[in-house]
């Protein structure tokens, strides 16, 4: 495996007002077996992931069970260390500072986790939840925490009486707000959403996404949204990153991505969406694939199901490349145009 | 509807006893019928009392602390409810079959798959091992699973998720029976393995002429697989229609909130509309309709009385007179 390079922290546009940038972001797990547990092999989980935020926007990440999308959100937070690549808050490389170095980042970037119910902790009551971050942020006991629970609650949409209840009194929506008010306990810039909404019921679902908008509306929060449904994140991000097996393959603006998906995964992905705004249905272009998960062939993840895919799929080192401007997508079988860029960066 | 009847469920009452005499009533006068080789989707949110609606016709659920406390439920003429437990068990899994929602958790670890599909038909037909084996790598073929005639002897564990909906599908058709159960069948999957699956059953059910019913709480799923669709809330059918009617013309209130509150990329940069509080609890449903208190059109009849369903014709109906007064004036 490569070890890193030390690359000198910078930001190649301080003018775009990035939050959060991440560049080459690799996981490799190993996988053990036999009696010793030595290792057989590796799962590549995280593999080629770049990608930006904007202050204030939201940045959809998108891709189906096992593609890597939560290990990139725990890389990020750090609760899992890269093995390669670099992750940017705002000017600051954070992907190799310690624990303590990671602390004062660490109040700036909050996730709320998918399942509502594993989350929080059952034997605390949501005050004192909450109040742990109020601690860390140093709010100090008495009048003045009080007061900020109750501001947390009612910005989430809780009555401040809630704080004495436990999660258990809570439905699965009323939870999932807590999760939000307890990320907003240490106003934070960034909070990274892993499936908010997969958990609940539809009529909940949309109160949660409202109460996500309202609040970025109201505190200039960034959002990386990390989520399986296209409707949602076609509705809610500004920039949409689509994740299969560990690879970025494509990544555009919202609309760019909704109006021209060039990825035949991408296309795939939109035209297996059940759509009730749409009369006829799309036949579903996608291969069978046979037998056994095994290790991907070398070259493009996605060649085994594509419609497309053929012999020049085999090629390694399949870079990102741009089709227009911020529109980058990593096929082989896309023609490139003389203004290829092998990064977002160039 | 012109075609023939093939299950009719008629005012099913389901009650759960609970701790200090509770009673949650989780299906609280539901009919609704499926006709042969229809499709037909039952919709709800959780709780709303869609499964319990179909483990009944199985007789599935448990008394104590369950209780089939009132209605009939009519397959192919015959009131499932007043069947001997024996004379059921030649119907289940036999002429009606089910297919449940997690695959892993359905099916049994320790046995082979092609144990597991065989077992069906050993119970119902007379058939000897050969033309067994036969009839089981046929199905596995019919479900899409390549190389059948190797994957009988896998184990669930050594498929991928989807390949284990195939194999309980291909459990469902063992018998070739006439009604397929189907309880959010999809719902584990990742979508283009649902779109996969969504596509095998409506083969299977055209080259079976089966009849199917499908429970799910995804409206983009029923619309993409439904010929009707009854919508439930809190243990009542709220709406009934073609899914023509359900999604281009919705009459009850909650499920034009449901269709309003999905968000979709033509609603962009618009607020979502959502709709207020939560479902009631079924041991405490509010008195009259029991969406009212979630309702934006609510006036007091709808506190005082049940709500009685209104017809707008070609099968469609809605729980909401308030509405079809509106509508009709």
């Amino acid at each position: 495996m490569t070890r890193w390079v030390i690359i000198k922290p910078m930001n190649p546009n301080p003018e775009e007002n990035i939050i959060l940038e991440v560049r080459d972001l690799k996981k490799h797990f190993p996988v053990r077996s036999g009696f010793f547990l030595r290792i057989s092999g590796w799962i590549k989980a995280v593999n080629g992931v770049d990608f930006k935020i904007r202050q204030g926007q939201t940045l959809g990440l998108v891709g189906e069970s096992g593609c890597g999308k939560s290990t990139v959100a725990r890389m990020i937070m750090r609760l899992l260390r890269p093995d390669d690549g670099l992750i940017f808050f705002r000017q600051d490389d954070i992907s190799r500072l310690s624990e303590k170095e990671l602390k004062p980042y660490r109040k700036q970037m909050q996730i709320v986790f998918q399942d509502p119910y594993g989350s929080l902790n059952p034997r605390m009551t949501v005050g004192q939840s909450i109040e742990e971050g109020l601690r860390i942020v140093g709010t100090p006991r008495g009048q003045r925490r009080k007061d900020r629970l109750a501001e947390l609650l009612e910005m989430v949409g809780m009555s401040p009486e809630s704080a004495g209840r436990y999660p258990h009194e809570f439905s699965g929506g009323q939870r999932q707000r807590i999760g939000i008010a307890r990320a907003l306990s240490v106003n934070p810039a960034l909070i990274i959403c892993d499936e908010p909404i997969s958990a609940l019921d539809v009529s909940i679902q949309a109160q949660v996404i409202n109460l996500l908008k309202d609040l970025q509306d109201r505190l200039g929060l960034s959002y990386l949204f990390i989520s399986h449904d296209l409707n949602v994140v076609g509705y809610l991000c500004n920039q949409v990153a689509v994740m299969n097996k560990g690879y970025i393959m494509e990544y555009a603006p919202a609309e760019e991505l909704y109006a021209h998906p060039q990825h035949p995964y991408t296309q795939t992905l939109l035209a297996a969406i059940p759509d009730v705004d749409r009369d006829q249905k799309t036949d579903l272009q996608l291969k069978e694939g046979g037998g056994v998960p095994g290790p991907p062939p070398e070259g493009c993840v996605f060649q085994e199901f594509c419609p497309k895919g053929d012999a020049a799929c085999r090629q390694a080192d399949l870079p990102l490349r741009s089709v227009a401007p911020d529109h980058l997508v990593r096929c082989w079988k896309i023609e490139n145009d003389e203004s290829v860029r092998m990064t977002p960066n160039d | 509807m012109n075609k023939e009847i093939l299950l009719s469920v008629d005012n099913l009452k389901v009650h759960f006893h609970g701790a200090e005499n509770s009673v949650a009533k989780a299906v609280d006068g539901v009919s609704f019928e499926v006709g042969r080789e229809e499709t037909v989707c039952l919709v709800g949110e959780s709780g709303c009392g869609k499964t319990v609606s179909a483990l009944s016709i199985l007789g599935l659920i448990n008394q104590p602390p369950g209780e089939i406390a009132g209605g009939r439920i009519l397959f192919a003429g015959e009131d499932l409810l007043q069947l001997e437990e024996e004379d059921l068990q030649h119907i289940r899994g036999n002429r009606i079959a089910m297919v449940f929602q997690e695959p892993l958790t359905s099916l049994n670890p320790v046995f082979k798959i092609g144990d597991q599909i065989g077992e069906a038909i050993r119970i119902h037909k007379k058939i000897d091992e050969d033309a067994l084996h036969r009839r089981c790598v046929q199905l596995l073929t019919d479900v899409g699973i390549p190389s059948a005639e190797e994957r009988l002897n896998a184990y669930p564990h050594e498929l991928s998720g989807g390949q284990r909906q195939r194999v309980m599908i291909a459990m469902a058709l063992a018998c070739d029976p006439e009604l397929v159960i189907a309880d959010e069948p999809t719902t584990a999957l990742d979508v283009t393995v649902q779109a996969q699956i969504l596509k095998l059953f409506g083969a299977l059910q055209q080259k079976h002429r089966m009849s199917v019913l499908y429970i799910t709480h995804d409206l983009g799923v029923v619309s993409a697989v439904a010929d009707r669709v009854y919508v439930m809330y809190a243990g009542i059918i709220a709406e009934q229609g073609k899914t023509g009617h359900i999604f281009g013309n919705a009459k009850h209130p909650y499920t034009q909130g449901l269709l309003a509150s999905l968000p979709t990329r033509a609603k962009r940069g618009r607020r979502l509309y959502s709709i207020p509080g939560t479902v009631p609890d079924p041991a405490h449903k509010p008195p009259g309709c029991p969406f009212h208190p979630r309702c934006p059109h609510a006036v007091q009849s709808c506190r005082e009385q049940y709500p009685q369903m209104c017809d707008y014709g070609g099968g469609h109906q809605a729980r909401c007179p308030v509405l079809f007064a509106r509508d009709r004036k």
